[in-house]
């Protein structure tokens, strides 16, 4: 049995609910990027002195997590019902498939390691 | 699918954002990172003298296509990131399994 | 005869006005990218290095030294020979000379230091060092000289300047127009974003130049007593007003912003600075209120053109100082300051008349000395770095450098 790699880019002012959201089906682990990015929402604009200028990237947060495969879909289901406001600029999740995991304390390989 | 994730130099963010969005590629993920590869660290001055940094600030570029974009994406970042001189990065490719846009819940390459 | 008093206000003012050139430094460097913060520091903390041995070694002798056909100082005064304990009459009859000069030292320092906003993350150090060496010693002495100097014409013509509208703002606000013209834009300028890389630096920076501004205005008066007060309070008004109308404007087009409440307390204490010590505490609020509205649509109209003036030193400075050079013929009262004149709103139309002659010509030989130096020092010594080296950022490129 495999595992995956879920990587989210979501709202920053979302953390919490997507923490307790992934908590809640039993996912603690994770990894939190502070990152820019932009999809279709693309730039905001923002005051300078006097008028507007355009800020091309918005800051985001990368979440990354692995789990197995048998969890991956109530993982996005959790996580993506608790990133959503309906708006653009929700974010996206991306799902890679894991060749290998190893737990740096122990050495554990695999399955153990997630 | 495919992820694409470039390591640049941060001065080289706009040439590739720009030249990315031209070609419709308008989605993508920024980090600051540092990192090294031959080019090592670089000498700064300390109050008198100098010391060496032996990571660089760079910058972490990510972005997912759908398969048939990838050579031309991977093209677009090569071109407008290089400077010929060591430093200019490395661009990695990834298989990506699913891609879910969270604001509709839409799944695959409609997501992307 | 030395009062202590005086004495102690001034060498205070003098402490205070000093720090606004690295306050000047940090509300500079808030507002460049990232990658140019320390080079944006370095161009003001360099100049208080560099322009206080310049004033020592000549530049005080050349603004202040015995007059030359009312254009120049002597060079009486050479390497502060002369300039000792005992006070000048002409100049301040109670406190040491010393005290004089250095406290004018911290003006000639920051003056420099403001046009450097023109020419942010583009400048190459060694060129800059040259520009503002040669600029300090045939610009700004000469115009401290006809405006402040005893002898020089503009004083002589009885227009008035308490504190630096024209020597100070007028002249970086000029300065930094001709020499932006003359290096050009920033790489890229209009098609990429140029973030503020620390607004909370722009904003400290902002309200440690406000601060300092009272040793300014206040310590033009050369002594401690209520011309001081009366010059302070209208200091703080002016600002307290410029900053409200600016954030009012900003918030009528958007959003009340804190970018804009700074920049705009810093246009309103620009304005105020000729006039702080001969106008009431509501005009000063008046000087303030229009100085925000001109310095903000100029700042708008500057962006609309197109010219990389990179930090606005000419809508801010310039258009303050030469509002509140002009402003002190419209609000001057002799009621407030006996050693000044009544102008145009107290029946004294002929004030006005001296006040123009007076900002027209300072802007005028600003702008064209300016942008002739600029020429010559960018023909031999280069102002501008290579592409790559703007690119990379000049806290790298120029000093090996880099920040947070």
């Amino acid at each position: 049995m495999g595992f995956k790699k879920i990587e989210a880019i979501i709202r920053t002012e979302k953390l919490d609910e997507v923490r307790m959201a992934v908590e809640g089906v039993g996912i603690v682990g994770m990894t939190v990027t502070e990152v820019k990015g932009r999809g279709s929402q693309k730039g905001i604009l923002l005051e300078w002195r006097a008028g507007e200028y355009r800020v091309e990237f918005l800051p985001k947060l990368k979440l990354e997590l692995v789990v197995h495969d048998v969890d991956l879909e109530k993982a996005v289901e959790a996580l993506s019902a608790a990133a959503r406001t309906g708006k653009v600029g929700d974010g996206k999740i991306f799902i890679y498939s894991m060749e290998d995991i190893v737990r740096v304390r122990t050495g554990e390989r695999g399955r153990p390691a997630v | 699918m495919k992820k694409i994730e470039a390591i640049i130099r941060i001065e080289k963010l706009d040439e590739v954002r720009v030249a990315l969005e031209k070609e419709g590629f308008v989605g993508m993920t920024v980090t600051e990172i540092k990192g090294r590869g031959s080019q090592k660290g670089v000498m700064l001055e300390w109050r008198a003298g100098e010391y060496r940094v032996e990571f660089l600030p760079k910058l972490k570029i990510e972005l997912v296509v759908n398969g048939d974009r990838t050579e031309a994406a991977i093209r677009i970042i090569a071109e407008a990131a290089r400077t010929g001189a060591i430093g200019d990065g490395k661009i990695f490719i990834y298989p990506v399994e699913d891609v879910v846009r969270i604001r509709t819940g839409e799944r695959g390459i409609e997501a992307v | 005869m030395i009062n202590s008093g005086d004495t102690a206000w001034v060498l205070i003012s003098t402490a205070l006005v000093i720090l606004m050139t690295p306050a000047l430094g940090f509300f500079y460097a808030g507002l460049v990218r990232k990658k140019n913060v320390l080079s944006t520091i370095m161009l003001s903390v360099a100049l208080l290095a560099l322009i206080s041995l310049q004033w020592a070694f000549f530049g005080y002798s050349l603004a202040f030294g015995a007059d030359r056909g009312g254009l120049i100082g002597g060079l009486n005064w050479l390497g502060l020979n002369g300039v000792g304990q005992a006070p000048n009459a002409a100049y301040a009859p109670t406190i040491p000379h010393l005290a004089f000069m250095v406290f004018q030292l911290a003006f000639a320092v920051i003056t420099p230091a403001l046009i450097t906003g023109a020419f942010v993350e583009r400048i190459n150090f060694s060129g800059f060092l040259v520009f503002t060496f040669l600029w300090a010693t045939f610009i700004y002495d000469p115009l401290a000289h006809w405006v402040w100097g005893v002898g020089g014409w503009l004083r002589t013509l009885g227009a008035l300047d308490f504190a630096g509208g024209a020597v100070v703002h007028i002249s970086a606000g000029l300065a930094a127009l001709a020499v932006a013209l003359v290096i050009g834009k920033r790489k890229d300028y209009g098609k990429i974003p140029m973030e503020p890389s620390n607004i909370p630096f722009t904003v400290l920076g902002a309200f440690l130049l406000w601060f300092g501004w009272f040793g300014f205005n206040g310590g033009s008066a050369l002594s401690s007593g209520g011309l001081a007060a009366s010059a302070l309070v209208a200091t703080n008004l002016a600002g307290a007003a410029a900053a409200i109308t600016w954030m009012v404007i900003s918030w009528i087009h958007k959003r009340p912003n804190l970018l804009g409440l700074a920049t705009g307390g810093i246009a309103g204490l620009a304005a105020v600075t000729p006039a702080s010590g001969f106008i009431s505490p509501l005009s000063a609020m008046a000087i303030g209120m229009v100085a925000a509205i001109f310095c903000y649509y100029m700042i708008i109209f500057r962006v609309r053109v197109g010219l990389d003036e990179s930090l606005d030193v000419f809508a801010c400075h310039g258009i303050g100082g030469l509002w509140g050079v002009l402003a002190v013929g419209l609000f001057a009262e002799k009621a407030v300051n006996a050693a000044g004149a009544d102008g145009l709103f107290f029946g004294n139309p002929g004030q006005l008349g001296a006040q123009l002659i007076m900002a027209a010509s300072v802007a005028l030989f600003s702008f064209i000395a300016t942008y002739i130096l600029a020429k010559v020092v960018d023909a031999i010594f280069v102002l501008r770095v290579k592409k790559n080296e703007e690119e990379i950022g000049l806290d790298i490129s120029q000093h090996g450098e880099t920040v947070y």
